[in-house]
């Protein structure tokens, strides 16, 4: 039976020429196109999260589904303020159907905050679930007051499957299981650092011992103290989610104080090429979580492309290597297409929601369907995951660095393309 | 043996908040002008000894060289065509133009560089460590010390051994005066900021050999170059290198304690200072 959902898929994934938007979307038909407000940091220290957003959007409108589409980009300047205002201004002066936003919780949270309380169906991505959801609640601190919303919906990975992949990959090398945590004083630190949703209770389940200096500011220019803390608890390993210059000077710093770690698994810092560039030659082997990559065996519900098309595809398009929010940038836009594929009137904010909220679509960063797999009840109605894997950065004799997948023992269906090795 | 290793650490960061600050002292303590644009400038010379490392080829310390005239032909350029029209009786313009001066730099940095972080070129030099006991002392923390000693030796030579350095203190206590003697304010307040800049440089470089510099981080080297000015008193170059080592050795005493004090307390020794002697440690002169 071909069902309108199914047929937008199929035309838009063999690329048919056929005028199929009159038949395929009803609320296309209605002559007007469908208006999308995007936010997403451009400028600011954020901005490395969102450069290859053009690629991804000029690369979404000329697709068969996206040339029915409006697409208006605001950009948020790495600002929570300024994210919440260009939201308000996307919902009342350019009236669109429908809110897409990305990267990090200082951008998504006000945005889905804004939507929600204007009631426009809003989708996000690129933060993990547990900042995004705790921290849009009234009281973060009191559980029992958590509600899920009526038009937020987000697909990320959580803090577990993190504490999962790192834990998976030191389990891969021989240490004395002695780990030291960097956590800033911020919205990731103090959540990674949490004793209830963060590292400790999960390490000391596995017999990893956690030294845990404090919460320091971001910016800081000296690591002595944490240096000193780790020697003197003489950690094999050191994890954690410094910024990237908070990162450089940990490590600088580390070297010079003979202070040298057998893995160093660390979130945020080392996301970009760009960042591990800048520690020279030191940056051999430190490890990361890895959302998305070129080898991920996922392919567009929109275009067909493969993981690895896309990259090639942005890498042809702007000179630069590939980084890991492009696949998500894509799949936002797969899942406004697929959604707005499904609905009757794309300005009826509770049909949008509806159909946002019973999504089953396989996209380029893996399954996306809000059916609470992986989640703890109060989330399972807004949240859908993806899956993680773990990956190191590998030194080219060219002086650049490439991410190399190490360990995917939570999704096996992602191939790894080496063992985890020590930093030497 | 912790502490002892403790406090070198912050003596050594204090050499680096000292670069930061000399060309700050210098600029304030001639013509009291409080250069808001500061931070922002010290990021600009880190792009420009990239530019000059990435297109030619150059070691850094090599680029510097030829980063260092760049610098003071602009300085002198930038006070001589702009900051000389705001200087008055008034301390409000000054303050508003260097801050409008702050925004536009980051923004055409932003625009010209992109937001991606940036490091100097780095080689073995950069992890190289010198064992002193059971104590591991960097070799670039140390060369930055020195270096900022170098340079507060050099900037009082300069002040107190040279006619240029005699025009720089008679201009900053009367320049109705002085100018009677027939020097010309505007030009050395020019020559004065281009000299500044040539520090800023200097504290470019170690600052891009150190960690990360991305068009936004500024204004963040500002705050502890402007405390480390005052804690010294005013006009004092041997009091601004004091205090950057009294912040620096405050962040990492209260870093050994908790590393959430590590920053507040180098606040916290900024405000004791205050209050104990308000005019700074060792002020030049009462005005």
């Amino acid at each position: 039976m071909i069902t309108r959902r199914s047929l937008l898929r199929t035309t838009a994934a063999t690329g048919l020429t056929m005028a199929a938007g009159s038949l395929a979307a009803p609320a296309i038909a209605q002559g007007a196109r469908i208006r999308l407000g995007y936010v997403s940091p451009q400028s600011g220290p954020l901005a490395a999260f969102s450069e290859a957003d053009k690629f991804i959007i000029d690369g979404f409108l000329a697709s068969e589904a996206g040339a029915e589409f409006e697409v208006i980009v605001k950009d948020s300047q790495s600002n929570p303020n300024r994210a919440a205002e260009v939201a308000k201004e996307l919902i009342i002066d350019d009236e669109i159907d429908m809110m897409l936003v990305a990267s990090t919780p200082e951008t998504t949270n006000p945005v889905a905050t804004t939507c929600e309380a204007e009631q426009i169906p809003v989708i996000s991505t690129v933060a993990p679930w547990q900042p995004w959801f705790i921290g849009q609640q009234g009281n973060p601190g009191e559980p029992g007051s958590w509600r899920p919303f009526d038009y937020s919906f987000h697909f990320f990975w959580g803090l577990e499957d993190v504490i999962s992949v790192f834990t998976a990959m030191w389990n891969q090398l021989d240490t004395n299981k002695q780990v030291g945590g960097l956590f800033p004083n911020d919205g990731d630190g103090n959540a990674w650092g949490d004793p209830n949703v963060g590292f400790p209770q999960p390490l000391a389940a596995q017999g990893y011992g956690l030294t845990d200096p404090g919460r320091y500011q971001n910016l800081t220019d000296d690591f002595s103290a944490q240096i000193n803390a780790f020697k003197q608890a003489d950690c094999d390993i050191v994890t954690g989610v410094p910024i990237p210059p908070d990162f450089t000077t940990f490590w600088t710093q580390a070297k010079q104080q003979g202070f040298a770690p057998k893995a160093a698994s660390i979130g945020k810092a080392i996301l970009f090429p760009q960042a591990v560039e800048a520690l020279g030659d030191q940056g051999h082997n430190l490890s990361s979580e890895v959302w998305w990559s070129p080898t991920h065996p996922f392919a567009s519900s929109l275009t067909g492309a493969s993981a690895g098309d896309l990259a090639t595809g942005y890498m042809a398009a702007t000179g630069k290597q590939w980084t890991q929010p492009i696949g998500f940038a894509h799949a936002l836009f797969e899942m406004a297409a697929d959604v707005m594929g499904r609905v009757e009137d794309s300005r009826d904010p509770d049909e949008v929601a509806a159909a946002i909220a019973a999504t089953q679509l396989n996209s380029i960063v893996g399954r996306l369907a809000f059916d609470g797999s992986g989640l703890p009840p109060f989330a399972a109605a807004n949240i859908a995951k993806t899956p993680l894997v773990g990956g190191q950065w590998r030194l080219r004799g060219d002086g650049g660095y490439d991410l190399v997948i190490v360990d995917n023992s939570d999704h096996p269906d992602i191939p790894v393309g080496g063992t985890m090795e020590a930093i030497s | 043996m912790i502490w002892i290793d403790t406090v070198l650490q912050g003596i050594l960061l204090g050499g680096l908040y000292a670069l930061f600050a000399a060309g700050l002292s210098l600029v304030f303590g001639i013509m009291r002008l409080v250069n808001l644009a500061h931070g922002d400038l010290i990021v600009m010379g880190a792009y420009l000894i990239l530019v000059l490392v990435t297109l030619l080829g150059l070691p850094p310390f090599a680029a510097l060289l030829i980063a260092m005239p760049v610098m003071f032909c602009l300085g002198w350029g930038l006070q001589k065509f702009l900051l000389n029209r705001t200087l008055g009786d008034d301390i409000l313009p000054p303050l508003l133009v260097t801050f409008g001066l702050s925004v536009v730099l980051q923004n055409a940095l932003l625009e010209t560089f992109s937001a991606d972080s940036q490091r100097l070129p780095t080689d073995a030099l950069t992890t190289a460590s010198l064992q002193v006991g059971p104590i591991a002392l960097g070799v670039m923390p140390l060369l930055t010390f020195a270096s900022a000693v170098l340079v507060i030796v050099g900037l009082n030579q300069l002040f107190y051994r040279t006619s240029l350095g005699r025009a720089f203190r008679a201009t900053s206590d009367d320049a109705v005066t002085a100018s009677l003697m027939g020097i010309r304010p505007a030009n050395i307040f020019a020559t004065a900021t281009g000299i500044a800049l040539v520090i800023v440089t200097i504290a470019a470089l170690y600052l891009g050999l150190r960690a990360n510099f991305d068009p936004n981080i500024g204004p963040a080297r500002l705050i502890y170059a402007f405390e480390a000015v005052i804690i010294g008193g005013l006009g004092s170059l041997w009091g601004t290198l004091a205090g950057g080592i009294i912040i620096g050795v405050a962040q990492t005493v209260g870093a050994a304690v908790n590393p959430e004090w590590q920053i507040l307390s180098g606040h916290i020794a900024f405000l004791i200072v205050l209050l104990v002697r308000p005019r700074g440690l060792f002020p030049r002169a009462n005005d």
